[in-house]
């Protein structure tokens, strides 16, 4: 199991990181949003997977080896939650700038960029 | 309690700004007496912490390594105080007038908030917790860059989004190897447990995982590139936060993670830090050389600037690391002073292309003497708070026989004066090229927008004045980074280092 999840979090990774060196916006939205679930694996994984061992303590003795550590799992869940809202941002960011540029080459933006900032009118 | 004050204050003050009248001036005011109390909150820590050592908060009552802990060391609280200046002079600034509809969509608000992120992360005492700071600090931060219409400013706040969520991804993976291997997030407890079950493949992931998304975040080469390309594009008080702020944090969590995690100074992770931070300065400056437009002028400047700041990790000596905390200090007053001046040319001239610049000097000498100030202390001319703060990076790298980094450092301070002096001879001294611009044309500065530049150019010169003080400080605190036993105690209680042994 935590071999299968281990493969799983690289192929993420190396999607999610493709993915983001190619020029299209979506791809590239796209590509954060694996990197960030191959980190939550990776978490899951590198604390050490456990079967069917809730994180729960009864009142009877138990041994540490009988429940799950739930840090892993508060981890994960704090970084989804956050890996959500960010995604979410990013991608009416990416919108935004589509409209704008017509175009979802970001190739063509630094161009844009550096042409068009000294001139542009702005109040500081 | 008092340690979440300086995060609970910018909090209350952002969720105030939502629900009050959404009148200008008393948005204004709000947020600017949130910022002042903000100040007062971090003056008090520093001060506990100078008389009392390291402060301590257990969130919740919780003992250390189960709960989330706030501390304050000296390095913690120094950087708290700065964020205050900084938020200080920023919302003032903005008493002189923001764009209506920035405003309207939250722009005090976001700054509360980008304001409360820095401070969680300058206080916090538990790994992931610094993750989540960084990212309540960075979504601040990408809305108050993306609140624009242009489209230059819209692809750049695109680019800076993208790598820094990057930057984020692998920070999160860092956390998640560190965890496994670790069993604990609390920085105190990780570095009593961390000597122990350290392998050095392990050594070497997380080293470079912490420099690569510690580095994309401070802007060390060959990480920095989205920096320069986003950074002139914001309002000049939003650039004076970002550029005073974000990239400190970056340097701040490297310096206390390194300092915990890897306290064994000849690890190859610093050679490495040695030669980003050499290249960073050379590089930068030269960037900087390279640029007509004052704010990527300034951009530039910063890259290369945090060169300096990173090198005393690398050093690994009180002295060295001490200078670097100075540096650190110093440049975060330095570039959002010089920041804001440019806000003043934007102001003036609606633009910050040093060729369409000049005639400052003529038309408000004041204003121009005003920003001499910042413009020669960034270039470390003496007898201002750069120069302190070079000699106190550069003596240490003399001292310990590392000739050709500090022959790099002096030899970027002087391509920094270059760059400076023709900021001040552009910007200021030659007549303006369009004469039309130069007459009656435009409008004089008023107080409103020259006080925030006047607040923090008197601390620069306070800096330079109370050098001494300062010095031991930033000293002191680099002897706690480099000890940890006390950090490790205060944090853990007395006996919990020996009992685990």
């Amino acid at each position: 199991m935590e071999l299968l999840l281990a493969v799983v979090a690289g192929v993420l990774y190396a999607a999610g990181l493709y993915l983001m060196l190619r020029r299209r916006l979506a791809q590239l939205i796209i590509g954060l949003g694996l990197l960030s679930n191959g980190s939550n694996i990776l978490i899951l994984s590198a604390a050490g997977v456990t079967r069917a061992t809730p994180p729960l303590i009864s009142d009877a003795p138990m041994g540490a080896d009988q429940f799950a550590d739930p840090v892993p799992q508060s981890l994960i869940l704090t970084a989804i939650v956050i890996g959500f809202g960010v995604l979410a941002f990013a991608l009416v960011l990416a919108h935004r700038v589509h409209q704008s540029a017509g175009s979802d080459d970001i190739d063509t933006f630094g161009t844009d960029a550096t042409k068009a900032s000294p001139n542009e009118p702005e109040r500081a | 309690m008092s340690l979440t004050l300086p995060i609970l204050l910018p909090l209350t003050t952002a969720i105030a700004l939502h629900l009050l009248p959404q009148r200008p001036r008393l948005l204004r005011m709000v947020a600017f007496l949130g910022a002042l109390l903000s100040l007062t909150a971090a003056a008090a820590i520093l001060v506990r912490t100078q008389a009392a050592g390291i402060q301590v908060l257990q969130i919740g009552s919780w003992p250390a390594p189960f709960g989330i802990t706030l501390v304050a060391d000296l390095f913690s609280a120094l950087m708290v105080v700065m964020a205050g200046i900084i938020g200080v002079a920023v919302t003032g600034s903005s008493f002189a007038g923001v764009d209506p509809r920035r405003e309207g969509l939250g722009y005090h608000a976001l700054i509360h908030v980008l304001l409360m992120g820095v401070s969680g992360a300058f206080l916090t005492g538990d790994i992931f917790n610094l993750y989540v700071w960084f990212e309540v600090m960075l979504i601040g931060s990408f809305v108050l860059m993306s609140l624009h219409r242009t489209r230059a400013q819209l692809h750049a706040a695109f680019t800076y989004v993208g790598l820094n969520l990057l930057a984020s991804a692998f920070f999160l993976t860092a956390i998640g190897l560190l965890y496994g291997q670790a069993g604990t997030l609390n920085f105190a407890d990780l570095a009593r447990a961390w000597p122990e079950r350290r392998t050095p493949g392990l050594d070497a992931a997380l080293s470079m995982l912490f420099l690569t998304a510690f580095g994309i975040k401070a802007g060390l080469f060959p990480l920095f590139f989205w920096l320069p390309a986003s950074y002139h594009t914001p309002p000049a008080a939003v650039g004076a936060l970002l550029a005073g702020l974000l990239t400190k944090v970056g340097v701040y969590a490297m310096i206390r993670v390194f300092t915990l995690l890897f306290p064994d100074p000849s690890a190859s992770v610093y050679t490495a830090v040695m030669v980003m931070s050499a290249v960073t300065m050379i590089v930068g400056l030269i960037g900087a050389l390279g640029q007509h437009d004052l704010r990527r002028v300034l951009s530039f400047n910063l890259v290369g600037h945090i060169g300096f700041t990173t090198i005393g990790l690398a050093l690994w000596t009180p002295a060295a690391l001490g200078g670097s905390i100075l540096y650190v200090l110093h440049h975060m007053l330095v570039i959002s002073t010089l920041f804001l001046v440019s806000g003043l040319f934007l102001r003036q001239r609606r633009t910050t292309d040093l060729r369409a610049l000049g005639g400052m000097y003529r038309a408000q000498p004041l204003v121009a003497c005003l920003a001499l100030v910042p413009l020669f202390s960034l270039a470390g001319i003496p007898p201002l708070s750069g120069f302190i703060a070079k000699v106190a990076v550069v003596g240490p790298m003399i001292e310990s026989r590392h000739y050709l980094l500090a022959a790099i450092s002096l030899a970027v301070s002087l391509l920094t004066v270059l760059s400076m002096a023709r900021v001040w001879d552009e910007a200021f001294w030659k007549p303006a090229p369009d004469q039309r611009a130069g007459s009656g044309h435009q409008p004089r500065l008023g107080a409103a927008i020259l006080a925030p530049v006047a607040f923090l150019v008197t601390l620069t010169i306070g800096l330079t004045l109370a050098a001494d003080p300062a010095f031991r400080a930033a000293t002191t605190a680099a002897e706690q980074l480099l000890h940890p036993d006390g950090y490790m105690r205060a944090v853990l209680g007395e006996g919990v280092r020996d009992a685990a042994r």
